[in-house]
């Protein structure tokens, strides 16, 4: 799965753990949750950490039909619950990652155009992709899915909940406001690399970035006063009009000027970071949250006066030039700026442990632990407009919750069961359990392959002498898995 | 006739008349014959009705005009005895190309031109590098089988001689690559063959079109793609309209995408979407919907896992016949995940699972190159709990509905065309043989080849590297053979010409012999390969009509470590 990514940075650096990886993909891949959730659900003795209203010890969480229906120190079981008893652990809120690539099918780039806003991600969700439940295994509940940084505009975006085992009509997040990915800098211009098989294309420098943004909502504001037009026209009652020729392209950026559509900005530089708060200043839209954006504290100022908000590697730079002046110490700085601030993953392996990725701004740059929680809680769900249903353990809210066996601020946490609207989707024990059985599968199935195969071969003699002859392949050094792109061509993996 | 030819023209050659006597099956398109045949006290499977045991079905000018115990023969009939023989419906191959071989370019080609083959796309028509959608990347929908049915094309014969009397063929290449047609086969003329067109407009979703680094590469960007065009023809249709009302405004531009599509779509012809695992069955059954379309689904291998949404959607299906399999030249290092293992192992029962899903569905050769092939791929399905009445119908009655022409084809009742296979027992057994094939009433009589009675001695399985000599000069080409127990050969032989398929082939004691059809010269050739056979080495010669020559064929095995090794250098380059 990971490879399906056009993600060479990636590869060099997870080339280590490939093979690691893919023994893991096929223990883990059939993995559904059978569990018809109950209705009411009863999380005991538990040290609930609430990020809205401080800690609580011994606490109990009340789950009814997916929502969490009371949270305190003293609840009565209601009849019928059942009762998760959590003693020694800690409840957190689901984590949400505001920067995924996880459960796409096929390539996250439509790399061929500079303006690809006419695809979008939503209609290639892949739900049978493993990263959805290793990302739950690591207590992510819910993902921004971004379309890759390969155009200045890029295609259209989705918030999904990590459903496993739903079909991809279930995933998205229920009435999330859609998004848009925006990218500035190396990876739309590619000037200073190239992709095997497709020509060069405009834009080359920073400044075609900015053109071809402004050339795009140019073409959008004339469509949309066209449409404006046309639509007065007839109901003023005009008949026999020609209707405006509907552009799957023009279409999203008229929302974004519309305001029914979020930009998801991918920038480094602090110049870039500018332009694009005063392209979007000019054409009237708000830009909602800037990507990646490591020179943030540069500029942390008027990112904050723009209202946009700020989505951050914790401690990760110096993978391509843009990348030089980071510091770790950004997502803490434009915090103390008065800039909302979330810690993503922008890649599966990441996504796992983005509770370490938050714990990181406590000892870079003196966060609270309440203001590094926040940081992959309710500040992304802020981000993507879904804070009145997830981000916080409060009542009415989802029922999207974590548990861990230690304080998940502590690299010692490991993830016990991870559920999303009150049903459990992950649950360590069940899952170790299961791999048992998973693994006598393949073997019976990889035994049957075998079998029908020597059945269909005359004589197997041959091909076993041929084997002696020939040295296998692993008594050779392997080349370096490195690819032909360079490592600006991607952030941490997919672009 | 290629036997013939073949056969006068080739006395120099290794094993000749042997060979020529049973390697091509040999099909009788008989002149002369009367427009009446009668076969009398046969078993009828006639699909649609109760099966007959001891009647007798009358054909007249390409008719079934009876089928009844005492049906009264006509005087002009020839009367086959049937005793001892079942008739079937003709065999419908729901989605395919056979019979739109590629034409050779226009103009004489150099010899040893590369040509396109039968199993090479299609060149896309003359077009401009795509910049965006409006450019129309990979879409020639004005294409339609019905105009390209090409005699040359071999498998008109193969599939014929195996049973398939129908196919519902479809131009290859882009996202729209064309109109279906329903194609009888056999003719004097390609006019012959159209039963009905158009009938279908065949997608392609996937990225791997060839078509260069342009607009789209990715599957959403493909996506996208078609949704424009079916929003474009929409709006096309209606910026007409209202400019035929009202002229004196700006003009609506002409697309033949859009005028093709459009006046396809107005007949109500099925839109063949691929899907082939559960998520792109999930997404297709979306997509149909959006796009506002008769959809079909083809692929569906993996429908055993959602036959229940495909049956609540009411789309009917074709199911690819080629069951997935381990890949021949997989990386041994690679370890298969459980749902591949799964897939592998549960795909043949996907049209079991439809079955029992109410889901109407049909099968298709997808990349099997021999009807015997699709027989046998049925018979799996069966293995895997589909009723053979199920299998049967998915190969006749079920695949003319979805097309809507089960009026006239898909089961033997009085008034439909006379396609007929007669066999001497159950059509799913591999021992049955093929006695006679009827097409729109025409007689097709088949003699299988006997084989030679000595089992092979050692594997000619593998990848061969052949060297000979042509009127152009030395020449290579690539082997790639696979032997069935008995000594059945299948497999390619890939040379700058194009890749040719094994037509039929073997291997007894040493000796081996195997044909090919490949562009030669500018026209598909029957291309022999005979001689004998090693470990380590081929010799013999090959034959086309009129010319021979040696070759010698080596195994690449002494630089099995270098090929490894070039094997993951280039992977690691990916």
């Amino acid at each position: 799965m990971m490879a399906t990514y056009t993600g060479h940075a990636r590869l060099i650096v997870f080339a280590g753990v490939m093979a690691l990886i893919s023994a893991v993909v096929s223990m883990t891949l059939a993995t559904t949750p059978d569990a018809a959730a109950s209705a009411i659900i009863l999380i005991q003795n538990a040290t609930i950490l609430t990020v809205s209203h401080g800690t609580i010890e011994h606490g109990s969480i009340l789950i009814r039909d997916g929502k969490i229906a009371a949270v305190g120190q003293s609840i009565a079981k209601p009849q019928g619950a059942e009762v998760i008893d959590a003693n020694g652990q800690y409840v957190m809120p689901g984590i949400i990652d505001c920067h995924s690539h996880i459960a796409v099918d096929g390539s996250v780039n439509e790399g061929s155009v500079s303006v690809s806003s006419m695809v979008n991600i939503a209609d290639v969700l892949n739900p049978d992709d493993i990263d959805i439940y290793r990302d739950l295994a690591g207590g992510v509940t819910v993902a921004n899915v971004l379309h890759g940084s390969a155009n200045s505009i890029g295609g259209q975006t989705v918030v999904i909940k990590l459903r496993w085992g739903a079909p991809a009509s279930r995933l998205p997040f229920e009435g999330a406001l859609p998004g848009i990915k925006f990218a500035l800098g190396e990876n739309p211009k590619r000037s200073n690399f190239s992709i095997r098989g497709q020509e060069k294309r405009y834009p080359a420098t920073r400044m075609g970035v900015e053109e071809s943004i402004r050339a795009a909502f140019t073409e959008a504001r004339d469509y949309k006063s066209k449409w404006d037009d046309y639509n007065k026209k007839t109901s003023a009652g005009e008949k026999n009009l020609i209707p405006p020729r509907r552009d799957l392209r023009l279409d999203p950026l008229v929302e974004v000027l519309e305001g029914k559509r979020y930009v998801h900005a991918h920038c480094y530089r602090e110049d870039e970071i500018l332009m694009l708060l005063r392209v979007a200043k000019e054409f009237g839209f708000k830009v909602r949250t800037l990507q990646h954006v490591l020179e943030g504290y540069k500029v942390a100022d008027e990112i904050a006066a723009s209202g946009a908000g700020a989505s951050t590697f914790s401690d990760w730079w110096a993978y391509k030039v843009e990348a030089y002046d980071a510091i770790p110490y950004n997502a803490a700085i434009m915090t103390r700026r008065g800039v909302l601030v979330s810690i993503n993953s922008d890649d599966a392996e990441e996504a796992t442990h983005l509770n370490q990725e938050a714990a990181k701004s406590i000892r870079y740059g003196g966060l609270s632990r309440e203001e590094a929680l926040k940081m992959v809680t309710i500040n992304p769900a802020i981000q993507l407009g879904i804070d009145k249903r997830v981000g916080s353990i409060d009542v009415g809210k989802d029922a999207d919750l974590v548990i861990y066996n230690h304080d998940p601020l502590s690299a010692y946490a490991v993830v016990q069961m991870t559920l999303i609207d009150g049903r459990v989707y992950f649950d360590r024990t069940r899952d170790i359990a299961e791999r048992v059985d998973r693994e006598k599968e393949k073997k019976v199935l990889t035994e049957k392959e075998k079998k029908a195969a020597a059945e269909k071969k005359p004589e197997d003699k041959k091909s076993e002498d041929k084997k002696q002859n020939e040295k296998k392949p692993e008594d050779k050094p392997k080349p370096p898995q490195s690819g032909e792109g360079s490592a600006a061509d991607s952030d941490r993996g997919a672009l | 006739m290629g036997t013939r030819v073949f056969a006068e023209c080739c006395t120099v050659v290794f094993a000749a008349l042997t060979v020529a006597s049973w390697l091509a099956p040999n099909a009788l398109g008989q002149g002369g014959e009367p427009p009446y045949f009668a076969i009398r006290g046969a078993k009828i499977v006639t699909v649609s009705g109760r099966t007959a045991e001891n009647s007798t079905v009358i054909i007249s000018h390409g008719i079934i005009t009876a089928i009844a115990a005492d049906a009264k023969i006509p005087d002009e009939a020839w009367i086959i005895d049937g005793k001892g023989l079942t008739v079937y419906p003709g065999l419908i191959d729901s989605f395919s190309d056979v019979g739109l071989m590629a034409p050779p370019a226009s103009g004489a080609p150099a010899a040893g031109t590369p040509l396109a083959t039968e199993s090479a796309p299609r060149p896309p028509q003359t077009q401009t590098a795509a910049r965006g959608p409006e450019d129309r990347p990979g879409t020639t929908p004005w294409r339609n089988a019905a105009d390209e049915v090409n005699l040359a094309d071999k498998r008109i014969d193969t599939w014929r001689n195996g049973g398939f009397t129908t196919v519902v063929a479809a131009p290859k290449g882009g996202f729209f690559p064309g109109q279906a047609a329903v194609l009888d086969l056999a003719g004097d003329r390609p006019g012959d063959f159209v039963v009905k067109s158009p009938v279908a407009i065949a997608l392609n979703l996937s990225v791997t079109g060839g078509f260069g680094s342009g607009f789209p590469n990715s599957q959403m960007g493909v996506l996208a793609y078609v949704r424009q065009v079916f929003l474009d023809i929409d709006w096309s249709t209606r910026a007409q309209a209202a400019y035929e009302h009202n002229a004196h405004v700006e003009r609506p531009p002409y697309d033949r995408t859009n005028v093709s599509l459009a006046a396809a779509l107005q007949k109500h012809v099925v839109v063949l979407i691929p899907a082939n695992n559960s998520v792109q069955i999930q997404r297709s059954l979306e997509l149909a919907d959006r796009w506002k379309v008769n959809g079909v689904i083809y692929g569906a291998q993996m429908a055993y896992e959602n036959a229940a949404d495909i049956a609540a959607k009411t789309l009917p299906v074709l199911v690819n016949a080629k069951w997935p399999e381990v890949e021949k030249d997989a990386d041994p290092e690679d370890r298969p995940t459980l749902r591949e293992l799964r897939f592998r192992d549960r795909a043949p029962s996907a049209p079991a699972a439809l079955a029992k899903a109410n889901v109407k569905f049909a099968f298709y050769s997808g990349g099997l190159t021999t009807p015997k092939d699709v027989l046998k791929a049925a018979k799996k399905s069966i293995d895997a709990g589909l009723s053979a009445d199920a299998a049967l119908r998915a190969l006749t009655l079920s695949a003319a509905e979805i097309y809507g022409v089960s009026d006239r084809m898909g089961s033997i009742e009085v008034g439909k065309i006379a396609n007929l296979v007669v066999t001497d027992g159950d059509l799913f057994d591999e021992k049955t043989k093929i006695k006679m094939v009827f097409v729109d009433g025409r007689r097709f009589e088949t003699h299988e080849p006997e084989k030679p009675k000595d089992p092979p001695k050692g594997d000619i399985s593998g990848k061969w590297k052949l060297a000979f000599t042509t009127p152009d000069g030395a020449e290579e080409a690539t082997a790639d053979l696979s032997m069935e127990k008995d000594g059945t050969l299948s497999g390619t032989v890939t040379s700058k010409r194009g890749t040719g398929s094994i037509l039929s082939g073997w291997a007894s004691g040493e000796k081996f012999s195997f044909i090919i059809n490949i562009p030669v010269n500018g026209s598909p050739t029957d291309v022999t390969f005979s001689g004998t056979f090693d470990a380590t080495s081929l010799k013999g010669s090959l034959s086309v009509p009129g010319f021979s020559t040696d070759f010698t064929g080596t195994k690449p095995g002494a630089s099995t470590e270098h090929a490894a090794m070039s094997a993951i250098a280039a992977k690691g380059a990916r």
